[in-house]
């Protein structure tokens, strides 16, 4: 191999970390410590790979408050009883009985920086080296005039896996007769871009064969979304008329809703509804904050290894970072795990430190056997991650290739999963 | 004084195998013989039926996998799937080295690693194909090409490590327990058998977009770490 010495030096961030090392490793406190916050698709693969790869050269504190972790990707194909809710729950046991992660299921409530510790809900205090936040996503108040999060039965937003889900089945299937289903889809940025669409796509599914004189109504703030002529294509296809997506143009983010009377406004105009699914704006999870990496809602990085730009010794991951171009997604952030996870390890044990390389794919399904997908690869320049290269599925494919799109979703769930659990 | 003006030439050569074109498609009558050794197992012409392989009349500008009432193996299909169809180019590559283009082929076959067989191969097949897309005076695709990867490229020494890195890349998709539903496995892999199908991906032959895009960006140093790392992987 030639990787010299040139490319190292140019990923700044990275080079710095690596030069630092032997001050962190002479601390004197044995082992380097990594805490990893959030058990997700990037802390959990964080996680893993630097226990992994340092091969217990580093002590790995993974604390993620579920026992039982629900992805949210996938969560669609449950709601149209493609997947059961137990094919979507996962646990931590073999991270930390193979690769010794300590996993703690608690709270992280604080961050202190100057110190580098992290304050638990249960009370404890963690040093750590290096901290690792990956925590996903939280709602920004207020931004459905009527919604807040103790509205969230009445009005589920079902955009973090587990309960939530489950909910929006339950009245998906309790719905009356040509009864009405409304979204409230969020303004960018926000998780998994094609995934409210996803959502409809597969709701329309279930109303189809159990209810189809249902409606759905969906209010979106943006006027073109992730996938949509796909979307559209297959929504026209497979559920003529029953689908109503109002954009921006036509006051689609013009909405507020009545928790209590079930009733959503959209420009004005008053409906009555029978399940309401509120997507609100997000931001990243409330930790980031605590610790101070961000900046307006989101906590920017720096590209060669998803550095704060607030503090070398912290690391976004996922969702809550703001990176550049990649989508809010679980593979981005799994991807962005292993980068971070790399250069971690090389800052910690003098380990090669290679040059980022990111990419992510997400595939929708719109109707039995009808998946499509987008995807790109990323790299690292001085200001963000870019984007290299990008395909899509197009509109008229064979049902063959749709089928087949979708059984490659079912691997890349398979394959996820192991490289985030083990 | 004869060393000094061959051994440039030779070097030449090798250095633009993989972009040189052929001339044009060879001799049909000599393809005829070279047929002789795909005669086991496909019939082609007058009232040729499926035997072991699918009859190959109309093989031209077919998707793979898309000769109806053959049972192909679940590697061609999915290469039909996603989209590969039977050129001059990619009929080229795949009698040249069956595993380069479709991994997991049924058709066991060595290879024809000889351009020229090749070319005539490609002629006398051609000639049970009418698909007017495909006879040579028409452009590109009917173009016979030389799809070896250059020897130099083969003889790369991966950086393992590197190859690790670059892996998990690979693992976010296909599973390390060589699992293979829905997504291919790519464990235990012969290195060269590696090295051709990830070319053949960067040189846009195996149609997978999501691999186009993966296979597109690696370098041959990077190719080379990658099937270092995937040699050795239990």
């Amino acid at each position: 191999m030639t990787l010299n010495r040139r490319i190292f030096l140019g990923t700044g961030v990275a080079a710095a970390a690596t030069l630092g090392a032997p001050a962190v490793l002479a601390d004197g406190h044995g082992k380097p410590r990594v805490i990893v916050i959030g058990g997700g698709a990037g802390g959990a693969t964080a996680a893993r790979y630097i226990a992994k790869d340092s091969k217990g050269g580093v002590d790995v504190t993974l604390i993620e408050p579920s026992r039982t972790y629900f992805t949210c990707f996938f969560s669609n194909l449950y709601l149209g009883g493609f997947k059961e809710i137990d094919d979507l729950g996962h646990t931590y046991g073999t991270l930390a009985a193979k690769y010794g992660i300590n996993v703690v299921h608690d709270w992280a409530v604080d961050v202190d920086r100057d110190a580098k510790t992290v304050s638990l809900a249960g009370g404890a205090q963690l040093p750590y080296d290096k901290l690792i936040l990956s925590p996903g996503i939280d709602f920004v108040e207020g931004a459905v005039a009527g919604w807040s999060l103790a509205a969230q039965n009445a009005m589920p937003h079902a955009y973090k896996g587990g309960s939530q889900t489950e909910l929006l089945k339950a009245q998906v299937a309790a719905m009356p007769e040509g009864g009405t289903f409304a979204m409230v889809a969020p303004p960018n940025p926000f998780r998994c871009p094609p995934g409210p669409y996803e959502r409809v796509s597969m709701v329309a599914h279930v109303l189809k064969e159990t209810n189809p004189t249902a409606k759905i109504i969906v209010a979106d703030p943006k006027e073109k979304f992730s996938k949509m002529s796909l979307f559209q294509e297959g929504w026209a296809n497979h559920y003529e008329g029953m689908i109503d997506w109002i954009g921006a143009d036509f006051g689609g983010g013009a909405v507020s809703v009545d928790p209590a009377a079930m009733t959503v406004s959209i420009d004005g105009e008053e409906t009555k509804v029978d399940v309401c699914n509120v997507i609100p704006a997000m931001k990243a999870g409330r930790i980031a904050e605590m610790a101070g990496v961000t900046e307006g809602n989101w906590a920017p990085v720096n590209a060669a290894d998803m550095s704060s730009k607030a503090d070398p010794d912290v690391h976004v991951l996922g969702d809550a970072s703001q990176q550049g171009d990649m989508p809010k997604s679980g593979f981005s952030a799994n991807s962005q795990a292993k980068v971070c996870a790399n250069a971690v390890r090389g800052a910690l044990t003098g380990s090669k430190v290679f040059p980022a390389k990111f990419s992510n794919t997400c595939w929708s399904l719109i109707d039995t056997n009808d998946g499509v997908k987008v995807g790109a690869t990323y790299e690292a320049t001085a200001e963000k991650i870019a984007k290299v290269d990008g395909f899509i599925s197009a509109t008229g494919e064979s049902s063959d290739l749709r089928r087949a799109t979708y059984e490659e979703s079912e691997g890349w769930y398979a394959g996820i999963t192991a490289d985030m659990f083990g | 004084m004869l060393r000094a003006v061959f051994l440039p030439a030779v070097l030449a050569a090798i250095s633009v195998a993989g972009a040189v074109w052929a001339e044009d498609f060879g001799d049909a009558e000599a393809g005829a013989r070279v047929f002789t050794k795909c005669k086991g197992c496909h019939e082609i012409g007058q009232g040729a039926r499926d035997r072991i392989g699918p009859h190959l009349n109309g093989i031209f500008g077919r998707r793979a996998a898309a000769h109806e009432g053959y049972a192909y193996s679940k590697s061609m299909a999915r290469a039909g799937n996603d989209g590969l169809i039977w050129t001059a180019e990619t009929l080229g590559a795949y009698v040249e080295n069956p595993r380069a283009l479709v991994s997991k082929t049924r058709m066991s076959f060595r290879g024809l690693k000889d351009a020229q067989d090749r070319a005539d191969l490609l002629a006398f097949l051609r000639d049970y194909s009418d698909n007017p897309a495909d006879v040579p005076e028409a452009e590109p695709t009917a173009r016979a090409t030389d799809h070896d990867v250059d020897p130099a490229i083969l003889a790369l020494k991966g950086d393992a490590e590197y190859g690790e890195y670059l892996s998990s890349e690979c693992l976010t998709c296909h599973q390390q327990d060589g699992s293979a539903e829905g997504i291919p496995s790519i464990t235990r892999w012969p290195t060269e058998d590696f090295v051709v199908a990830m070319h053949a991906y960067k040189r846009k032959l195996r149609p997978h977009p999501v691999m186009q895009m993966m296979a597109g960006r690696l370098n041959d140093e990077e190719i080379a770490a990658l099937a270092a790392y995937f040699k050795d992987l239990e």
